[in-house]
């Protein structure tokens, strides 16, 4: 037998070219190609009362100047409303260069194209533009308080106001002898691949044809924009995405104006156009995501169990809802994690603001929703005095409850309902991985000794490889080399590798033989995108579905050839054999020179499949259910999400003086169902969770009272370097998906969801003080420690149930948080009688 | 640098650079940024671009032997300078020790910082070929990667020095 390939830690086939300086990213292209810039709104909310290009038109080398009402046909109407939903009343898009109003800082305005980019941004800041100032709506609250507007008709501010409901969650909340309230934020923060976006057009005027390369995450998408936009068949545009570096989301987001008007400017000059995106174009005019305030109300039993839930969400969708309201959506049903309260609400309102759109970043709205359903279920343990670990699996959904009916209806519009997962083991896997009872002695031990050390948990769920679909092609050539090729895109999953290891091990076929391709409509043009952890999940169960035809092909024709029942066949090292008697055998090769009847002979391996070298003349050459070529299409379109899991743990000591926090320990535990490469899922972890840690203590988008973004540099917004991220300690749980071949889950998001959750739980255990926004800076840590001392901010009442008797201040505060608890407690406790007895 | 030679209103220097062990002339404008000539006039695309201010590192290369960000410099004063670019490194079939350690260790994944981390450490490995974890951590943490998390970037560090002196003098 070949050895099998899915499951083992294979080195990637993409590296050597990425790690050698030859592979080609998107400016890689187009060396010659006119260069395009842009001349963008400075200010968040300004009527345009005139543009004056005359200064621009002296500049040596400038090609062409843009303008809105230069843009011809559907090139200069409003961008599409790409994913519409019944909740979104008040859908608003921009336009690809701006008419009249200026929305955000960085919207288009002007499209400068010259003989390159130097030239263009020389051109670009001679055009003066004039404006009339409007008051922009800035920050969720100003947004929801609706005194400014950012749009005239939307006079609330409200894209979209949604409500789901499962069970009778007033009731339960009246009935519950416990009730508490949590006030909670999340700040903005955003994708930032080290790519930014950029878009290369190649018009070729003789076919009419258009080859656009876009640094995308979705290749058929853009195409498809496009060819709408631009008038064209669909059949005279392809999309190539080239290799990406990294999209993390922002990238999903399609047609981006880019898009549109560099194609629609090469067809116009009849020349090569390119555009590529300076970083602090896509600080101002890429998607952000994130920004959400939230109010949460549980009601739960003596022993912790969640009753009621009845959660409030005020999203910033910034000043366009081009993506719909999918980041909203996904927060409200992904907050359930691994829960099952008694009764859930949820209600949201989308806020417009004159910041720039936001839209999925890796994680999409979960990182949110985990924080306020983690910080919910850290606030009961407290309210309790048990251990935190110990509520969550009091309220898990147990294995035996799986398939589980949240009775919602999840973001791909199909019900929300987890194929799998064992939480209760993972939660074992967790604290064993990271020893939660000896942590929890140790962060203790530690605070009697004066450090600010904390342990803290967060346990998600994630709904990855949603629909419609994706398909694969797998052609074995007369080489033997097999060639696959999906039509979703790669920023650095991995797919070149974990792809091929599918297709291997379904033919039978060394790694080495086996190449795959992405993102490019030339070679398979029905695909949907990369996003929401699905790659794996819909192109790796359409490669095998495909692999699988193309192998029955190959037994069925090579059956024939040794007159064998194809049944007793088998395909080992790209060699088709009889099982047991592996000298009657026919390579892969000979087969697909086989598949395909010739009349005509291009070398010497072909003869064999020329009219005289066929021995049957009974039939056809092509028989009635065949077609030529030993290759296959398959489409893997699921009835649901395969639904991944993990949970995170955190051990950090928060300086005493600085309030800088300094992580000691962080553990994963990942299911994503049988991992195809787990060097690869690892990788992703990593990554994840790396992004995780800046947007829980670094990451933010600081936006002024005027809507200027103040920190659109990376000197400014704070990626973390090496030198804040710890090494990872991972341990998986494979419990597969019953909805795909390969049982496989999605996995690329994972890492990212639960760290503000996970580090606010942590933070606040070293502290003795509840956290209830992120991200969180020392200064911030900081000032709430001043405010703590000074009385503004309870202790936790868990400290003061511990034995430490020195801290009397905290004890009396946390006493007097307790009485009020109790008052709590005490006034529901009739109605907990009537519905227990 | 010769005489400036007129190209479209802007003064245009011709200048050889000295790259990757070969010469290679080049017309420039004196604000032509380094990182821009070597991608788009020598076509050594190799050397990425990821902030333009001089923070994330991906252009990082090698001037004489020791590792600058091209974006911030021009390419008219980069001459007379010996410039090594992730080209220069190795080649698929004869790779870098820290070329080979990256593929080892999964210490990449979109690729698009990796070159700057590859002349980073290459030249790291050279002042210190026996790193500690630590130390190799510091090395790096001038760099950004948004995929990695930097855990097995740390950990093709320690590799690469370790294949380094496993065959001394075949790194740059």
């Amino acid at each position: 037998m070949t050895t099998k390939l899915f499951g083992e830690p294979v080195q990637r086939v993409e590296d050597a070219k990425l790690i050698t300086g030859r592979a080609h990213f998107l400016d890689d292209l187009g060396h010659d190609a006119l260069g395009a810039a842009f001349v963008r709104s400075p200010h968040a909310h300004a009527r345009i009362t005139d543009i004056d290009i005359t200064g621009a038109l002296e500049v040596e080398g400038l090609v062409a100047v843009y303008t809105h009402e230069d843009l011809t046909g559907a090139a200069g109407d409003r961008l599409p409303l790409l994913i519409p939903h019944p909740a979104l009343t008040e859908p608003r898009t921009g336009y690809p260069l701006a008419r009249d109003v200026v929305k955000h800082v960085g919207e288009p305005i002007v499209m400068v194209v010259a003989r390159d980019r130097y030239v263009a941004e020389d051109a670009a800041e001679r055009i003066v533009v004039s404006y009339e100032f409007l008051p922009p709506v800035v920050g969720v609250d100003n947004a929801r308080r609706a005194e400014r507007t950012v749009h005239d008709d939307v006079p609330d501010n409200v894209s979209a106001h949604m409500v789901q409901q499962v069970g009778e969650v007033d009731r339960a909340m009246a009935a519950a002898p416990h009730v508490l309230e949590l006030d909670l934020e999340i700040q903005r923060s955003a994708s930032m691949p080290m790519e930014g976006k950029g878009v290369y057009a190649r018009w070729d005027a003789a076919e009419g044809s258009m080859r656009l390369y876009s640094s995308t995450q979705t290749s058929t998408g853009v195409r498809a924009a496009v060819a709408a936009r631009l008038g064209l068949p669909l059949n005279k545009v392809d999309c190539i995405a080239p290799m990406v570096g990294g999209g993390f989301g922002a990238k999903i987001m399609h047609p981006w104006p880019e898009e549109v008007l560099v194609p629609w400017a090469a067809r116009e000059l009849d020349r090569e156009v390119k555009w590529v995106e300076d970083r602090r174009e896509h600080f101002i005019s890429s998607a952000h995501e994130r920004g959400q305030i939230q109010n949460v109300k549980v009601g739960f039993d003596d022993d912790g169990r969640v009753l009621a839930l009845d959660v409030r969400v005020w999203h910033d969708n910034g000043a366009y809802t081009p993506y719909g309201i999918i980041v909203p959506i996904i927060t409200s049903t992904q907050l359930l994690g691994p829960y099952k309260p008694g009764s859930y609400r949820v209600e949201f309102w989308s806020l417009y603001t004159n910041t720039v759109i936001v839209t999925p970043y890796r994680g999409a709205g979960r990182p949110q929703g985990v924080f306020a359903m983690e910080r919910t279920m850290d606030a009961i343990a407290e309210q309790l005095g048990l251990d935190r670990a110990e509520v969550r699996r009091r309220n898990f959904i147990t294995p035996a409850e799986m398939p589980y009916d949240h009775q919602m209806t999840f973001q791909d519009g199909r019900p929300l309902i987890y194929d799998s997962g064992d939480f209760p083991a993972s939660l074992d896997k967790l604290k064993a991985l990271i020893g939660w009872d000896e942590m929890s002695a140790y962060a203790e031990q530690a605070r009697s000794d004066g450090r600010k050390v904390g342990l803290g948990l967060a346990c998600y769920v994630e709904g990855t490889g949603v629909g419609p679909y994706e398909g694969a092609h797998v052609v074995v050539e007369s080489s033997g080399k097999v060639k696959v090729a999906t039509g979703l895109t790669t920023q650095g999953q991995g797919h070149f590798t974990s792809f091929a290891q599918i297709a291997a091990d379904e033919l039978g076929v060394p790694l080495e033989d086996v190449e795959v391709v992405t993102g490019d409509t030339r070679r398979f043009g029905y695909a949907v995108g990369t996003f929401a952890s699905r790659a794996a999940v819909m192109s790796g169960n359409a490669i095998a579905m495909a692999s699988r035809k193309v192998r029955a092909k190959a037994l069925h024709i090579a059956g024939e050839a040794l007159e064998v029942d194809p049944g007793d066949l088998e395909i080992v090292d790209g060699v088709v054999r009889v099982k047991g008697s592996p000298k009657s055998a026919i390579p892969l090769a000979t087969v697909a020179v086989l598949s395909n009847p010739l009349r005509y002979a291009f070398d010497e391996a072909s003869k064999a499949a020329t009219q005289f070298a066929v021995g049957d003349t009974s039939g056809p050459p092509i028989g009635a259910d065949q077609e030529p070529g030993l290759e296959g299409t398959d489409y893997y379109s699921p009835v649901g999400s395969a639904y991944a899991n993990g949970m995170h743990a955190v051990l950090v000591e928060n300086d005493a003086e600085t309030a800088e926090t300094k992580i000691l320990r962080y553990c994963v535990v990942h299911d994503c169902g049988p991992l195809i490469n787990p060097m690869i899922v690892e990788g992703q972890v990593h990554g994840g969770v790396a992004q995780g840690v800046g947007g829980a203590l670094y990451e933010r988008m600081e936006y002024d009272e005027n809507g200027q973004l103040l920190n659109a540099s990376f000197m400014d917004f704070l990626m973390p370097y090496a030198s804040e991220v710890p090494t990872i300690e991972i341990d998986h749980l494979e419990t597969p998906s019953p909805l795909n071949p390969l049982g496989i889950k999605g996995a690329g998001e994972a890492g990212v969801i639960p760290s503000a959750a996970v580090f606010a739980a942590a933070i606040e255990d070293a502290e003795g003080f509840s956290i209830r926004s992120m991200p969180i800076s020392p200064s911030e840590l900081f000032e709430l420690r001043r405010r703590h001392a000074a009385g503004e901010v309870p202790s936790l009442t868990r400290r003061t149930a511990t034995k430490s008797a020195a801290k009397r201040t905290t004890a009396k505060k946390a006493t007097a948080k307790k009485a009020t608890a109790k008052k709590t407690t005490a006034k529901k406790a009739p109605t907990k009688r009537r519905t227990t007895s | 640098m010769s005489e400036p030679a007129g190209r479209a209103g802007e003064q245009v220097y011709d200048v050889v650079l000295h790259v990757n062990g070969v010469l290679r002339p080049a017309s420039v404008p004196a604000r032509r940024l380094l990182s821009d000539c070597l991608r788009h006039d020598l076509r050594l695309t190799g050397t990425h671009v990821g902030c333009e201010h001089g923070v994330c590192g991906a252009c990082t290369v090698l001037v004489d032997g020791r590792p600058m960000r091209s974006c911030l410099m021009f390419a008219v004063s980069a001459q007379g300078s010996e410039i090594t670019t992730v080209e220069g490194l190795g080649t698929p079939d004869d790779m870098h020790p820290v070329q080979q350690a990256f593929r080892e260790c999964h210490g990449l994944q979109c690729g698009f910082c990796t070159p700057g981390f590859l002349t980073t450490i290459a030249a790291f490995i050279e002042e210190n070929p026996e790193p500690s974890e630590e130390e190799a951590r510091e090395a790096i943490s001038g760099n950004l990667c948004r995929c990695t998390g930097y855990q097995n970037i740390v950990k093709a560090t320690l590799r690469a020095a370790e294949l380094s002196r496993d065959s001394p003098g075949e790194s740059t």
